[in-house]
């Protein structure tokens, strides 16, 4: 007959609107400010510089190769080598970055970045309240903004890290090892 | 305590100088009351409409501003009020100027006829059902003003819709409304009311509660939905199809300026359909008489609203054909078969038999037209030849 289905569905409405009060779980929607859902690991937005250890300004593992800087599509990223050098995870004496600013009003968040540093430096971060009263000065992100610690990265993108942590562990151990010999052969030398 | 009202109002009167100005000062005080409750009702019904879909849809809605989200419609009125008013350079800038002008006076005139409780109506015309149409079709001119000056196609064929839809609902409203008149034998509003006094039992005379009475309020209904552009019927404004239909130019205070008389339109029409067949102000019980008129009528007016909002989350918008198609050949034979049962009911002797001689001339043509409805449209699943 005409106008069952209309009676049906109103039902059902009628059946949503109570149930909303009676059962809890009904409600599917979070209250953001005061609840929030667990972060995705996949999720990534805007990017940030990893360091190792304590001090943020030495361990930054970032070595100035502007190949981040050169890749971007959108050239969202500026840097300025130092003239001083520093020892990276392996010993090995590298640049580092005397200015290393991140446009996060350009950035599009394509992750270009973190696929091309061959140095593990530079990784996705999920930080997502972002929101500044001055779009032009607060949206421009210094070197002291960027530079967060491993620890974190391990906490927000787990798997990812411990995969990072291994390459580098094995990069450290080989260059350990092939130090041992060379040590040893050009400290014979120097003995007598 | 039924009659506060009107002894505050013929208190404030009294104060001033018997004559002409007293006819002014009554008018005004009428006209300030109308315009405050029904403002305010508006804003209370917004949020309550807006947390009533959000329960349908199983969220809380608004719940920020106030308790449980109460003062939202401040928040909303503040920020109407400080938002840029943008005119197209191209619009016509008077007739843009006046659009929302022209739809919220007339609905405000509109309700001046509906009694609100005993001796509660603002004017008692003779004829106040005919001015009350009259000045209800003056909307479409607005709404016309307003998609035709924005120049703006969106806007154009939103004033399109809305004319071809409100036409056609014209018809199938005021003719479910005729059976009510010819019955009372009255264009009064009040008249009518009055007609539905008193009880058999413990059952109220009420309209609504006789076979052409209660098609004939579900035909109203219907036809007041659309005439109000209200879903599903809300094709003008159709928000995935013409964006915001003839809106689409308005914004700050003009916008909530139509957003406030489509919704005393929504009131106006309500509260006809409440005095033509809900019996107006009168108790539905009469051991509640002592319960105050306005109580009532205002009771009755919020459970129209909330049956509205429960049809705008229920059913999706109707398409055009099918709007045009459910006006002319559904409603309206349905409106004129209810007409001519009326006048079988007022020419047959009161019993059981005419309950149920009037009943089987609605019930069965409706079974009837809708089989007959349904059977052409030969419903099957859909094929889609390309998507998958």
């Amino acid at each position: 007959m005409l106008g069952e289905g209309i009676i049906k569905g109103m039902g059902e409405t009628a059946r949503n609107f109570f149930g909303s009060y009676v059962k809890e779980d009904r409600l599917t929607t979070v209250q953001y400010p005061e609840e929030r859902l667990p972060q995705k690991e996949a999720a990534r937005n805007f990017p940030f510089l990893v360091y190792d250890g304590k001090d943020w300004d030495k361990g930054l593992r970032c070595v100035a190769c502007q190949i981040c800087e050169k890749e971007c599509p959108p050239q969202c990223i500026y840097i300025v080598k130092d003239a001083t050098k520093k020892p990276d995870h392996i010993g090995k004496m590298q640049f580092q970055a005397k200015v290393f600013d991140i446009d996060i009003s350009v950035c599009m968040s394509c992750q270009i970045c973190v696929e091309v540093c061959p140095f593990e430096a530079i990784k996705m971060d999920v930080e997502y309240e972002l929101s500044t009263g001055d779009r032009f000065g607060q949206l421009l992100l210094h070197k002291d903004q960027l530079a967060k610690s491993n620890d974190y990265y391990r906490k927000i993108h787990p798997t990812e890290a411990a995969e990072v942590d291994a390459r580098m562990g094995a990069e450290k151990a080989k260059a350990e090892a092939k130090a041992k010999p060379a040590a040893a052969t050009s400290a014979t030398p120097s003995k007598p | 305590m039924d009659q506060i009202f009107v002894n505050l109002k013929d208190w404030l009167v009294a104060l001033f100088p018997a004559g002409r100005q007293q006819e002014l000062v009554s008018a005004l005080i009428s006209v300030a009351a109308l315009i405050g409750t029904f403002a305010g009702l508006f804003a209370l019904t917004t949020v309550l409409e807006r947390k009533g879909l959000g329960r349908i849809q199983n969220r809380y809605g608004p719940n920020r501003v106030g308790p449980y989200g109460i003062l939202q419609p401040m928040a909303d009125g503040l920020k109407a009020l400080t938002k840029e008013d943008v005119v197209p350079r191209s619009a016509d800038q008077v007739v843009h100027f006046l659009a929302p002008l022209v739809l919220v006076a007339p609905v405000f005139l509109a309700l001046a006829v509906v009694p609100m409780g005993r001796n509660m109506a603002a004017v008692d015309f003779d004829a106040g059902i005919l001015f009350f149409f009259a000045v209800g079709a003056a909307t479409e001119l607005s709404v016309f003003m307003a998609g035709w000056s924005s120049r703006n196609k969106y806007s154009l064929l939103g004033a399109m819709r809305a004319i071809a839809q409100m036409i056609s609902y014209e018809v199938p409203l005021i003719l479910s409304s005729l059976a009510v008149i010819m019955i009372a034998g009255s264009l009064s509003a009040v008249t009518i009311v009055e007609k539905q006094a008193g009880y058999s039992g413990l059952i109220p005379h009420w309209f609504v509660l006789t076979p052409w009475g209660f098609a004939g309020f579900i035909l109203f209904m219907i036809a007041a939905a659309a005439e109000s552009n209200r879903s599903p019927f809300d094709l003008p404004e159709g928000e995935s199809e013409i964006i915001a239909g003839y809106y689409i130019e308005y914004s700050g205070f003009k916008f909530a300026l139509f957003f406030l008389g489509e919704y005393i339109g929504l009131f106006a029409a309500s509260g006809l359909a409440i005095t033509l067949f809900l019996g107006g102000w009168n108790a539905p019980f009469p051991f509640l008489t002592w319960i105050p008129s306005y109580v009532w009528f205002f009771g009755k007016l919020l459970a129209l609203i909330a049956v509205f909002i429960w049809v705008r989350g229920t059913l999706p918008r109707l398409r055009m054909d099918q709007l045009m198609n459910f006006a002319w050949k559904f409603m309206l034979p349905m409106a004129l078969i209810n007409l001519l049962t009326a006048g079988v009911w007022h020419f047959t002797p009161p019993g059981l038999a005419r309950w149920i001689i009037c009943a089987l001339l609605v019930f069965g043509p409706y079974v009837a037209l809708g089989r007959t409805l349904f059977e052409s449209k030969k419903l099957a699943k859909r094929t889609y030849s390309y998507a998958e």
